[in-house]
């Protein structure tokens, strides 16, 4: 029977201080050296890493009571509005929240210099930030307003609960039409400009585990700088698509929850972010271990940038309206070289996802487990994977006027 | 022609309605791209003005004669690393290759010495790690 490890044997070793750790991008190497079989019995864990824009991302706050006390209706920090509608002094915070009175795109392509992800950095960076809350008054919460400053330290809990974040793979992004545009994707130059893609390809998270055996809800990760959980599969998470030979899917995939204390990350992992002419956002950074229980996790985690691939999508016409399009697909190994072919013309790629940082957290992490201060949680249940049936839904269109079946 | 120039006036010229002059004298077109004046009444301005070459001389005579020092402005992009994430958007937008993306380390460079000022990276740094300065001495 083929060489196989448990999740405790490894603990063990971890706390030994024995364990094995390589990183998404050592392990190549090291599979190429050794083969499959000798690896799969060394190395015990595989580090993955990602720094990239992550919008649907968001802290959840409690501030404590005022006295009196309040049930706050509407809540701004640094004037940036957190959304009231659960318990009185609790909050959610998104990062792609803008502060009101924000002149958006009415001078286009607008600045967006400041946003929910920028608050979440600077109330991690331990800085002074403006709270401001009204309310309607009740008799057990009769206070109408809070002004006041508060720090991260003064809240009860302050919670990251990112909804979707850690795609597995993405589009690459470009721009058939006559003008510059300003999307999520960064700028697109007109008439093929540049080609912008967005994941850390053969360290990516979910790209090393394809379909989703080690990582499930429970397990532990690096987030923003500590430590954080997987906790369900992201929004979107859409597992049952187009995969290449080796179980990578060719467009995007899954997607996770994730969920961590952010008192005990650091603000260089949680970097707000403004895309002009877009809005703002949140560079998060994500890292997780991937447990080498058997060859075949071994061979998904060893993936390379070249057998990764992503379509290439117009934003002009293809994505905004749905326009049906096929520009092909570009491997990852071009796009981090700086220049892919799309109809036999060569186009400069522009990343917005950070190779460099991604290559950090992946070390980092492998440092974590080494000196035996992070050990590896085994799933509490798996994410639906590429067997799962689900359909990838859109709006519908029904008039409210109650004509429809 | 068009050129940008920085003007450097005391508390006197400061007292003159000198925008008006430029636009209903000389006929040029005036655009105030940055401008300071202290509690003194000493400041600088920094202008773009275009029109005929004839036209754009006299309106800089004119300045001249109000005792107005006029220079020509003198930019630099500063590239700040500690804010940088290192995503190497920019290298992508940089014509000169001032800003450069190692391909083996993925770390962003810069180089002021190839930088021609163009103003690409500035909107596509999405940490606005890179900026422009005007450079202005202190008002005369």
């Amino acid at each position: 029977m083929a060489y196989q490890k448990t999740y405790e044997e490894i603990n063990e070793k971890i706390k030994r201080g024995e364990a094995v750790v390589v990183t998404a991008e050592e392990v190549i190497d090291i599979v190429a050296q050794e083969g499959m079989e000798k690896a799969a019995r060394e190395i015990d864990v595989v580090t993955t890493g990602t720094f990239g824009p992550m919008c649907s991302s968001g802290v959840f706050l409690n501030f404590g009571h005022s006295k009196p006390r309040i049930k706050m209706q509407k809540v701004w920090l640094n004037g940036v509005e957190a959304y009231s509608g659960i318990a009185a002094v609790d909050a959610y915070l998104g990062a792609a929240q803008l502060p009101e009175n924000d002149p958006e795109n009415k001078v286009y392509p607008g600045r967006f210099s400041y946003g929910g992800g920028h608050v979440i950095h600077d109330l991690l960076a331990g800085k002074d930030i403006r709270l401001e809350a009204t309310a309607y008054g009740t008799d057990c919460y009769p206070n109408k307003k809070v002004d006041t400053i508060i720090r991260l330290e003064d809240l009860n809990e302050a919670i990251l609960f990112n909804p979707r974040n850690a795609y597995q793979n993405y589009s690459c992004a470009v721009n058939l039409s006559e003008r510059t545009l300003y999307t999520y994707m960064g700028i697109l130059k007109p008439q093929l400009g540049n080609a912008s893609y967005s994941t850390s390809g053969q360290l990516s998270p979910l790209l090393n585990d394809p379909y989703y055996r080690t990582i499930g809800v429970g397990t532990r990760i690096f987030l923003g700088g500590g430590i954080g959980y997987v906790a369900w599969n992201g929004t979107q998470h859409h597992p049952n698509v187009l995969r290449g030979e080796n179980g990578v899917p060719k467009v995007g995939a899954g997607t996770l929850a994730v969920i961590g204390d952010l008192k005990q990350m650091d603000p260089n992992w949680l970097v707000g972010l403004s895309y002009i002419g877009y809005g703002a956002t949140m560079a998060v950074g994500i890292g997780i271990p991937i447990p080498i229980l058997d060859e075949e996790i071994l061979y998904y985690a060893a993936v390379k940038d070249e057998d990764i691939y992503c379509p290439i999508v117009d934003y002009s016409e293809q994505y905004p309206y749905g326009k049906d399009m096929d520009l092909g697909f570009a491997s990852f190994k071009e796009l981090k070289n700086g220049k892919i072919t799309i109809n036999g013309k060569g186009v400069i790629t522009t990343p917005q996802s950070s190779i460099f940082r991604a290559r950090k957290i992946a070390g980092m992490l492998k440092k974590w487990i080494q000196t035996g201060s992070f050990e590896l949680s085994r799933p509490v249940a798996p994410l639906p994977s590429a067997d799962a049936d689900i359909e990838f839904k859109s709006i519908p269109e029904r008039s409210p006027n109650g004509n429809n079946k | 022609m068009k050129n940008r120039v920085v003007c450097y006036f005391s508390t006197a010229q400061s007292e003159q309605p000198i925008i008006y002059q430029l636009i209903k004298n000389h006929d040029l077109i005036v655009n105030i791209l940055k401008a300071d004046i202290n509690p003194q009444k000493e400041g600088y301005l920094v202008v773009e003005l275009e029109g005929s070459r004839d036209k754009y001389k006299a309106g800089i005579e004119y300045l001249k004669s109000l005792g107005i020092k006029v220079e020509p402005l003198s930019e630099t992009v500063i590239w700040s690393e500690e804010i940088c994430i290192q995503c190497g958007a920019c290298p992508s937008f940089c014509p000169t290759k001032a800003l450069d993306l190692d391909r083996e380390t993925m770390m962003v460079s810069f180089d002021n010495s190839k930088c021609v000022i163009c103003g690409m990276c500035l909107d596509c740094c999405p940490t606005r790690a890179i900026k422009l300065y005007f450079e202005i001495r202190e008002a005369v």
